[in-house]
């Protein structure tokens, strides 16, 4: 093995391992910076008046930013919340931001956060649990507006 | 300035494709290593390649199977460290045979090692379909854990090697337990803080300005962290010790928000070991070893051979087979850092040092976009212990912090670190496919229907 060879080794060897680090970090780039965000709204946008819509519904989920979060149906009907920038907590209990009287709420039932874009509810341990139409919660769910969570006998909504 | 809408994708092409190039990572060096040192390339390396080539395959495909949204880069990363190890340990054989004959070859034992790794890791993969499981068993794990810290102890199995009595052997294998309990105590500290968190945060007094929790929330915690560090101190395991402790007040912080413990953590630490200093001469060994190594160079020429070895690698190294690693003792384990250095120099290390950083940063960053608690916990704390574990031990070798025995993780040579370690990439991959995984379609249910009073038996 002449010198020459053993040296052009080494140097290949070094900058393999150097390619596939910057190729590593370049793909942890367009993770970082997301990925090409245009490609998927335009192509949503295209094909939404080509399909038909599956299911003729009765009322289009609202748009907009939800401000509130509102108690529709229970002992508290009526009683509203606004929405900022922390977590609402809902219960029974004195740290809630709405002090629901239901009997089947717990003291701290089930709570409301943001990541700034989407709201989520998450129900904290209850007893009788937090539902989203028929489905009990488990984990934090993205909600949007107008759509309704039962906690107990009370029914909320997040609303314009 | 609008943000780019997150769009949820695989990325599975891209990890194959950096997945093809640390395989090719891996055959290179091999062969590099028999042209240095043999002048020819060594006939087995369609054995090496074969096997590298198998594990990628294999660990693509269960990824794609099992966890499609999992991160793409942490596999290919691993197995190019995996690769990179293999081949150093294979180089390191050879050298060490040149000198005698009869010294142990440790590079096959390495490739069956590496090949239990992922059946573990495909294991974890495949049984572990959604790691909020785990959390039901947290105090299993904690028990786990400390039952693993103690086995060395008990006689008859525990063996003491180094001076260090943390191995296990019996039917003719032997393994360090310690590891594997590294990853039950941080699923235990995870599912423990994600319940008391709240407790631990806002309940307790305020003490020169640190709110310190009830003994009744931190008991439990502090208990089976105190018997898992008590155990290792008996066992003389400093290295250990210190990544225990470090992940300890590292989930603390991360789960209550308080900066206060890594200030107290940072206390404790500097009192355990002037204590450590005072009272025991091993550690006594290892702080002057550090500070002055030229002063006792009988004593302590492993480290001058690793610092030698650094500095005749210079910035380009000396070529894979071509320097002289293999002179300083345990250059195949715990002075593997060393090695590379002398043979790939500093422009070497450094891209396996920015290896490891990705690895860290991959981790952290799902806990970051994690959605539970738990989660968030677990790959905080997972990968803040392998960043942790990799600092100290080239840390130690390069003589920036005393030296204590750690593994280097995937390139040391030793058993149980690489099974543990294939491991815990498995538990990561886990949680990330279910953060990078699209949110679950909330027209699962119309939400037109009236919501409906359901009578619970």
């Amino acid at each position: 093995m002449s010198e020459l060879t053993l040296t052009l080794i080494k140097l290949g060897f070094l900058a393999v391992l150097w390619l596939f680090v910057l190729s590593a970090v370049s793909v942890i780039r367009s993770d970082i910076f997301g990925t090409k965000a245009p490609s998927a709204p335009r192509a949503a946008k295209q094909k939404a008046p080509a399909t038909p819509k599956p299911k003729p519904r009765s009322r289009k989920p609202p748009r907009g930013v939800p401000t509130k979060l509102q108690v529709v149906s229970g002992a508290n009907a009526g009683q509203s919340v606004p929405l900022g920038e922390g977590p609402i907590l809902l219960g029974r209990g004195t740290d809630a931001a709405i002090r629901l009287d239901d009997d089947y709420v717990s003291t701290r039932h089930a709570r409301f956060a943001t990541n700034g874009e989407q709201w989520f509810v998450e129900d904290l341990g209850s007893t009788n649990g937090t539902y989203l139409g028929s489905q009990r919660i488990t984990t934090p769910v993205p909600i949007g507006l107008g759509i309704q969570v039962r906690l107990g006998k009370t029914i909320v909504e997040l609303q314009k | 300035m609008t943000t780019p809408a997150w769009v949820p994708r695989k990325r599975r092409g891209a990890e194959f494709f950096l997945t093809v190039l640390a395989v090719f990572i891996g055959i290179f060096a091999y062969a590099a290593v028999g042209l240095g040192v043999e002048g020819t390339i060594p006939a087995d390396t369609y054995k090496l390649g074969f096997a590298l080539i198998l594990v990628a395959v294999a660990t693509h495909l269960i990824v794609r199977r099992v966890a499609p949204y999992a991160d793409p880069v942490l596999l290919p990363l691993v197995i190019a460290l995996n690769g990179l190890g293999l081949a150093m340990i294979y180089r390191l054989d050879l050298g060490r045979q040149q000198i005698n004959p009869d010294r142990a070859a440790f590079a096959n034992s390495q490739l069956v090692w590496t090949a239990v790794g992922i059946i573990a890791f495909a294991a974890i993969l495949i049984l572990i379909r959604d790691h909020r499981r785990l959390q039901t068993l947290t105090y299993t794990f904690g028990a786990a854990a400390i039952g693993l810290l103690i086995l060395p102890l008990l006689p008859g199995i525990g063996r003491t090697i180094n001076g260090a009595r943390i191995w296990v052997s019996f039917a003719g294998f032997s393994f360090q337990p310690g590891e594997m309990a590294k990853v039950c105590l941080a699923i235990f500290f995870a599912g423990y803080l994600v319940v008391k968190r709240d407790a631990l945060a806002l309940a307790g007094r305020r003490v020169l300005g640190i709110d310190l929790p009830r003994g009744r929330d931190l008991g439990p915690i502090l208990g089976c962290w105190l018997i898992s560090v008590g155990i290792l101190v008996l066992q003389r395991d400093l290295g250990s010790s210190l990544l225990f402790f470090g992940l300890f007040v590292v989930m603390l912080y991360v789960a209550t928000e308080r900066p206060g413990w890594i200030v107290v953590g940072g206390l404790l630490f500097g009192l355990g070991a002037y204590f450590g200093y005072a009272a025991f001469s091993h550690v006594r060994v290892r702080f002057d070893a550090w500070l002055d190594p030229f002063g006792d160079p009988d004593r302590n020429g492993q480290i001058i051979n690793g610092l030698f070895g650094l500095a005749h690698g210079g910035v380009l190294g000396q070529g894979l087979g071509q320097g002289s690693p293999q002179l300083t003792p345990y250059s195949f384990s715990d002075f593997i850092a060393a090695s590379m250095g002398e043979e790939l120099g500093l422009t070497g290390l450094m891209a396996i040092l920015l290896i490891y950083g990705l690895i860290a940063e991959r981790g952290l960053r799902i806990a970051l976009t994690c959605r539970d608690a738990f989660g968030k916990l677990l790959a905080a704390g997972l990968a803040f212990s392998f960043a942790l574990q990799v600092f100290v031990v080239i840390g130690g070798v390069t003589r920036l912090i005393p030296l204590t025995g750690l593994t280097t993780p995937f390139m040391a040579q030793g058993g149980s670190s690489v099974v543990m370690n294939w491991a815990i990439i498995g538990l990561l991959l886990r949680i990330s496919d279910q953060t990078r995984r699209p949110a679950p379609e909330i027209s699962t249910f119309d939400s037109n229907d009236e919501t409906q009073v359901v009578k619970l038996s």
